[in-house]
């Protein structure tokens, strides 16, 4: 089948059973996208289809040939930059997930979708909240949400 | 220093591979291209707790064209004896715990793999087995060391006669439950022979060690074991060695004559490769009326398996931290049907000091005495069963000035007198401490044709900052601007480092980096190596301790029971800062780490099943974004000039050390309700709001 990703076609041929998370990882050889848990609960996999975000692990590759997959190595936003000032991570391996998902968090607010806080502007709470699937065993969120906020230009 | 060289160390430098980690360039275990062969395994865990496995049976018809080998006891090739018995993987009949891998299937997909790894059939004569932990169980025994050599117990005085004569005692039981690491990047390795060396990328925190470990079972010395872990996706201590995966990885690549990758599924963390021991602790501690301790008595319950004693070291860190002229020390083990514990961040050091400083925070209500003025009346003036003077202790200091910056002194200390709406709120304070310690390692410093310089150790970054604060260490001791150093770690095949554990990487890392340097700077020869054994074995092991003391305030619905978290503080005096940035990111992490403990995280046993139950990341709480509101740490500038060149102790992992105390003794101010069982969950509290 024909996979468009970060811009580019790819032509790959996978056995139907493979998730959009392997098929990046072991077909495209793109690794940046990480396998934490491979069950959608904890984000490591976090990519943007058609701009917004999926937990990649959860999707089967056959039922994207009509989609635009970004993958953190197509992602060139200001929250990368912000989380390399800030220090927003430790081992690396949550971070691909969690600026994907801050990138597609911050369309979101932007859209006006709620959330369970329910703040009127993207408060550290609002962050918070919108983050919390994406799970960071070091525990570098206080650094991610200055650099989340701040990439939002607040 | 010349005058031209800003020094380097305490800088707040950013990470060096922080650009690859934001644009997912840096690569992890799993994620190398070794060939277009490679063969993917999926590991078959034990559906029993005890029994023999007769034999495996394989459907022909699943996945015929794709499976490569399915390895089990009665074909896998025979391995060398293992120093680990946890390494002795497909070598037995004998299960000895639910989710020990048994078989392994090897296919030329992932997807195959798993089916067929889904379908084989195990043929188990299954034994009842035994995994509930109690302190009356009749094979309590008292271990004669525990980790990591020290004696199981010690005594001073005559604990039980000041305890009969105390005006005031406390005697209470804290349990702890079985905890697991939960790196966020599972356990993985790719695994290929060349020739008839190994190769092994394998997310591990030592190289060496795991060259060593993997290379005796397969009959090679360790420099044919050539192990790459470039990055690492966290580790807390459960990669602190070969785990299954590594071996039975290279062990499928010998098999099928091809690279073989093992990733091991999250669930598979649960059993395989590790967990802290549930412990039970008893601690009594008596005191006259001023507040004086004339007796500390603290015991231990942990438990390991049946393949291998592993006696986690939970009350050793009540031997050096108060002052009392009668203290007894103890641990006692039960051997169970359940997989072997392993070092999780602060083994003995967190669960011990959640019974000894919960336990001070209940005396302290029993003396009517502020908590933080129990802990200045019961000082040391050395450490107190060694009679070793400390290097440094900065504990009080610690204690008073969190208090300022926390804001404690008009601290009401009656429970349950503080409410805002629905809210009960209260604060809490514990210390915290963790040994200094240093290990042996080697590193060498080559000149580069471009006039940089090149530093080499066989080292690991786990996230800790390492190859950031090597590069910083190397600069000041070459007396050159960081730009011009190139840190390489992350390969068995460069000179010998210690584990990245025990909080001793900086120290003993450092050490080598800076004798590596120094002697390089001080020769015309193009590389220098430099090995620590010496002058670290000559060094006072004892009365090297890292101090702090953590400060909460938490908020607990009165309706619900929940409890959350409003401000987190530790102040910390842990000699010198490397690096002020990675070290608050470290001191804070293990401070959220220590939230988890206290509040969420917890591994639910089912004694007749024989194995945790909730083994993912939905069931097994850990701290996520929402549970976090503020968390901060701070450091008093410590000098101690008894440690290392650089003068620093570890920071990896005091900060979940009293943390969950602290937090714990928050609940109790806010509602008068003890939590003597962790966590606290808001069923335990809310009957008694």
């Amino acid at each position: 089948m024909d996979l468009v990703v970060n811009g580019t076609e790819h032509s790959v041929e996978l056995d139907p059973r493979t998730t959009l998370l392997d098929a990046l990882r072991d077909h495209l050889g793109l690794t940046g996208a990480k396998k934490g848990c491979d069950h959608g609960q904890c984000g490591a996999c976090t990519v943007l289809l058609d701009g917004r975000r999926v937990n990649s692990c959860l999707i089967l590759t056959v039922t994207l040939s009509e989609s635009e997959i970004t993958t953190i190595e197509g992602v060139d936003h200001p929250v990368q930059e912000k989380f390399l000032e800030h220090d927003g991570f430790q081992c690396g391996y949550c971070t691909p997930g969690q600026i994907c998902s801050a990138v597609g968090m911050l369309d979101e607010a932007a859209k006006g979708w709620p959330s369970a806080v329910g703040d009127p502007e993207l408060t550290d709470a609002e962050i918070r909240e919108r983050m919390s699937g994406n799970l960071c065993r070091c525990g570098a969120y206080p650094n991610m949400v200055p650099a989340i906020r701040e990439a939002a230009g607040r | 220093m010349t005058a031209t060289t800003e020094r380097a160390v305490g800088q707040p430098i950013g990470r060096i591979e922080g650009p690859d980690k934001v644009r997912g360039a840096a690569r992890y275990a799993a994620e190398f291209q070794v060939g277009d062969d490679l063969a993917y395994a999926w590991v078959v865990q034990s559906p029993v707790a005890r029994g023999t496995l007769r034999t495996v049976v394989v459907d022909p018809l699943v996945e015929p064209d794709d499976v490569l080998a399915v390895l089990w006891h009665g074909n896998a090739p025979r391995l060398g004896p293992a120093d680990d018995p946890e390494l002795a993987v497909l070598q037995s009949d004998r299960i000895s715990y639910r989710g020990q891998a048994v078989a392994l299937v090897v296919a030329r997909t992932l997807e195959a793999a798993r089916r067929a790894a889904a379908s084989l059939q195990l043929e188990i004569d299954e034994e009842p087995h035994d995994c509930l932990l109690r302190v009356d169980h009749p094979s309590a025994y008292e271990p004669e060391k525990v980790n990591p050599g020290f004696p199981a117990s010690s005594a001073l005085g005559d604990v039980d006669a000041a305890l009969a004569g105390a005006p005031v005692t406390v005697d209470v039981t804290y349990s702890t439950p079985a905890l697991h690491n939960s790196p966020m990047e599972p356990h993985a390795t790719t695994a290929l022979w060349v020739n008839d060396d190994l190769v092994l990328y394998d997310s591990n925190q030592h190289p060496p060690g795991v060259a060593a470990a993997v290379g005796a079972l397969f009959d090679l010395p360790a420099d044919r074991v050539h192990v790459i872990t470039e990055h690492v996706g966290g580790g807390f201590g459960s990669k602190g060695t070969a785990r299954p995966n590594a071996v039975l990885a290279a062990m499928a690549a010998k098999v099928t004559g091809r690279p073989v990758r093992l990733a091991l599924p999250r669930q598979a963390l649960f059993s395989m490769v590790g967990h802290r021991t549930p412990t039970i602790q008893r601690v009594r501690l008596g005191a006259s009326a001023d507040g004086r301790l004339t007796a500390i008595d603290h015991k231990a319950w942990g438990q390991s398996s049946r393949l291998f004693e592993f006696a986690e070291q939970t009350a050793v860190t009540t031997r050096h931290m108060y002052a009392a002229p009668n203290r007894r020390t103890g641990h006692r083990l039960v051997r169970l049907d359940m997989p072997t514990p392993r070092w999780m961040r602060a083994p003995g050091e967190a669960p011990g000091m959640v019974a000894l400083e919960c336990a001070m925070d209940e005396l302290a209500v029993a003396l009517e005495i502020d908590p933080i003025e129990l802990r200045v009346r019961n000082e040391p003036a050395v450490e107190p069963e060694s009679g070793v003077p400390f290097s440094s202790r900065h504990y009080l200091e610690c204690l008073r000035r969190g208090a300022e910056r926390f804001g404690w002194h008009d601290r009401d200390s009656r429970p349950r007198q503080r409410r805002e709406g629905d809210w009960w709120i209260g604060t809490g304070v514990a210390g915290a401490t963790y040994p200094a310690m240093v290990q042996p390692s080697t590193a060498r410093a080559s000149r580069l044709p471009s006039g940089d310089y090149e530093v080499s150790i066989a080292a690991t970054d786990l996230g800790t900052g390492a190859r950031t604060i090597l590069t910083q260490i190397a600069a000041d001791a070459l007396e050159v601007p960081v730009a011009q150093v190139r840190v390489r770690i992350g390969d068995s095949t460069l000179p010998m480092a210690s584990v990245a554990g025990g909080s001793s990487g900086s120290a003993s890392w450092g050490w080598a980096v800076t004798g590596a340097c120094r002697a390089l700077r001080s020769s015309s020869a193009s590389s220098a190596t430099f090995d620590s054994s010496e002058l670290v074995a000559q060094q006072e092991k004892d009365g090297k301790h890292a101090f702090g003391a953590h400060f909460a305030e938490v908020r607990v619905d009165a309706v619900t029971g929940e409890v959350r978290v409003t401000r987190l503080f530790g102040m910390y005096a842990a000699g010198r800062i490397l690096n002020p940035r990675t070290a608050r990111s470290q001191f804070r992490g293990g401070m959220i780490m220590g939230m988890g403990m206290a509040l969420h995280e917890e591994s639910v046993l089912d004694p007749a099943m024989g194995a945790w139950v909730n083994h993912d990341f939905a069931e097994y709480h850990i701290p996520a974004h929402a549970d976090l509101e503020s968390v901060e740490a701070e450091w008093l500038d410590e000098q101690d000039d008894q440690l290392n060149p650089m003068g620093s102790k570890g920071i990896g992992e005091i900060g979940i050390v009293g943390s969950p105390a602290a937090i714990l003794n928050a609940v109790w101010h806010a509602t008068g309700v003890r939590i003597r069982d962790l966590p606290a969950r808001l069923d335990k509290i809310l009957p008694y709001l």
